[in-house]
């Protein structure tokens, strides 16, 4: 028997209880029940003592509320414990491989937050006197003069909040040009049937009608069903590139030339731009109008609903319709450009009632100035390496949707799957069991059952090795008839397999006092 | 007495009874879609012109755009399917219909496929 040095035993001693027991408490270990917060507190606790106001008048007139307010009242410990309990059933890009195709789960860079806490960034209030924010200001001058230098592009609207806000931003200013020249007959615009949901949205929200344009069988946009739909009410056409298959689309130079030849604009998607930075410039292509996403190309947080942000560039021929508020370098200080009738009255308006995302632009500007040109391109480079390592590991025991090399991320479809009956739902719950966030499923459409992995630059081989091996051993499974594990799985998570449909059919929105879960 | 079903290459059906017609999605469709969560129905009154949007179907998985198999205007939408969209799942081709609508021009069907050749389309989807 193996002994400390305080004589006591170290190995499981006879008695040793190997299979799961029910806990009387619901806690497995570390792994604890919590129940909502409205469940934990009452309205009588507090975790603060605050004297009663002295000699107060309402001012309301008698419509002040007399029932409670029904919040949950908490200690201060309990309130700290509900938190870190909730967020350590969580999963995170700080946790593990976060493979979610389409939405760049890299990693944020402490030194970003560092950086962003700065009390001169962090504090700043949008409605200081701006001889104030002088350096806020030039931060995002700066920010501005670095994405309008990687993509090659004369002009970059800050302010639009998230990517598909910037597409309404880069729509509207298509929109404005047009009205501009008297074309309200262009009302049609071009869009790819496997763009993403936001775009023939965003279209339709700018008053055009939307019109699909078929893709190839290797993935592409079917450049002679194109040339078909072209004509004079064209009003543009809306492309992602990289697009939402992975793929580089060619023939993106010749779909610039055919639309502007009938008088349309292009807009380009930029979702997928961090496939390109450092080695493709969009202005270069033809792009009159594209958005970033900061929160996925330039590694500021995103995924739990936070701030996102779409700066949008804009080409010569739409820059002068830019949204108001923008920043103005004049001899010696950052001027905000407030009005329309400031920018000589072609700008289309405001967008929103401030200039940006302040903590996401200090944020992009960090890890832009932190990792250099250089540093950028490689890390274009090892996304697009990252993702065909994945591809090129699984090819032989997953179905690859397209043949060739992907860019920044690798698309499955389920024919490997086909009679198995493992569904891609099925593999993506597995997967939840084996420690991974499963990739983005289902999306793009136009694969059957598609998985789409963007393991991002962020990853080691190691790493990346050891989340192969986990995929090659689900697939052999899957393949080697082992549908029950699949169909129960997640079997280790916090929650089993949820009813989706149930979720979706007969949602449950608002917590009502009496309807405790009770499991 | 009303024919027998047409199907579409998007794999609407649809079955003529006089004057009116009724429309849904197969059975191979709605198995494609998995759990059907939510059906949009067309406004009575719109104007379809063949291979038009019709109304959208949304399932757990995704969400589809329903097109009028032949010209004709919509009569009325299966407010059944509002509370139960399960419906559509459980029994594609009989209650599960989405929608009934005038049927414009009746060569349009003729170029629609019978059941025996919409498997054959299916299975050369398999």
């Amino acid at each position: 028997m193996a002994l400390n040095n305080m004589g006591r035993p170290t190995t499981p001693q006879e008695g040793t209880v190997t299979s799961t027991i029910e806990t009387v408490s619901g806690n497995k270990a570390l792994a604890q029940r919590e129940l909502l917060i409205f469940e934990v507190g009452t309205p009588r606790r507090t975790g603060v003592d605050l004297p009663e106001p002295k000699g107060s008048k309402s001012r309301l007139g008698g419509l002040e509320r007399t029932a409670e307010i029904g919040l949950p009242g908490l200690s201060e410990p309990e309130t700290m414990r509900h938190y870190v309990r909730l967020s350590q059933k969580n999963y995170a890009i700080d946790l593990g491989v976060y493979p979610l195709g389409s939405c760049t789960m890299k990693h944020n860079p402490r030194l970003n937050e560092k950086v962003a806490r700065l009390p001169g960034f962090a504090d700043v209030h949008p409605l200081q006197p701006q001889e104030t924010v002088q350096g806020a200001l030039e931060l995002i001058d700066e920010l501005a003069h670095w994405i309008c230098t990687l993509t090659g592009m004369p002009a970059v609207a800050m302010s639009p909040k998230a990517g598909a806000h910037g597409e309404l931003c880069g729509m509207m200013a298509i929109r404005a040009a047009l009205d501009a020249k008297g074309a309200d007959h262009k009302r049609r615009v071009l869009v790819p049937e496997s763009a993403h949901g936001t775009n023939p949205a965003t279209a339709v929200q700018c008053g055009f009608t939307v019109d699909e344009i078929p893709a190839t069988d290797d993935g592409r946009v079917d450049l002679e069903a194109m040339k078909a739909k072209l004509g004079d009410d064209v009003a543009g056409i809306m492309l992602t590139n990289p697009n939402t298959c992975g793929l580089f689309e060619r023939d993106i130079v010749e779909i610039a030339e055919l639309i502007h030849g009938v008088g349309g604009y292009f807009y380009c998607d930029g979702a997928n731009f961090n496939a390109l930075v450092g080695r493709v410039r969009p202005g270069d292509l033809g792009i009159d109008a594209m958005h970033l996403n900061l929160h996925k190309t330039f590694s500021t947080p995103h995924g739990g609903g936070g701030p996102g942000s779409g700066p949008t560039v804009l080409s010569e021929a739409l820059a002068a319709y830019a949204p108001v508020p923008f920043v103005q370098k004049n001899d010696d200080a950052f001027e905000l450009v407030e009005t329309v009738e400031a920018t000589g009255g072609d700008s289309f308006g405001r967008m929103c009632a401030f200039h940006g995302q302040m903590g996401m632009f200090t944020r992009a500007l960090s890890y832009m100035l932190s990792h250099g040109s250089d540093g950028l391109k490689q890390a274009t480079e090892d996304a697009v390496l990252n993702a065909n390592y994945v591809q090129a590991s699984l090819s032989d025991v997953m179905t690859v949707a397209f043949p060739g090399t992907c860019m920044h991320e690798a698309l499955f479809d389920d024919r490997f799957l086909k009679d198995t009956g493992v569904e891609t739902l099925d593999f993506a719950k597995a997967m939840i069991d084996e420690g991974y966030h499963p990739m983005t499923m289902y999306f793009p459409l136009v694969v059957h059952g598609a998985m789409l992995i963007e393991p991002t630059e962020s990853e080691s081989k190691a790493e990346l090795d050891r989340f192969i091996a986990v995929m090659r051993s689900l697939a052999e499974r899957a393949t080697g008839g082992d549908v029950d594990s699949f169909k129960a799985a997640p079997i280790y998570a916090p929650m089993r397999r949820l009813d989706e449909t149930q979720a979706a059919r007969k949602p449950v929105l608002r917590w009502t006092p009496g309807e405790a879960a009770n499991d | 007495m009303s024919t027998a079903a047409k199907y579409t290459e998007d794999h609407e059906w649809i079955k003529v009874d006089g004057d009116t017609a009724t429309v849904g999605i197969s059975p191979y469709a709605a198995g494609q879609l998995g759990d059907v969560v939510y059906v949009e129905l067309p406004e009575e009154g719109k104007e379809l012109a063949k291979g038009d949007e019709a109304c959208v179907v949304e399932s757990v998985k995704a969400a589809s755009e329903v097109y009028a198999p032949v010209s004709g205007t919509v009569t009325s939408g299966n407010e059944a399917l509002e509370d139960a969209p399960e419906t559509v799942n459980a029994d594609a081709s009989g209650e599960g219909w989405f929608f009934k609508m005038t049927v414009a021009d009746a060569s349009e069907l003729d170029e629609l496929m019978d059941e025996a050749a919409y498997k054959t389309y299916c299975d050369g989807l398999e």
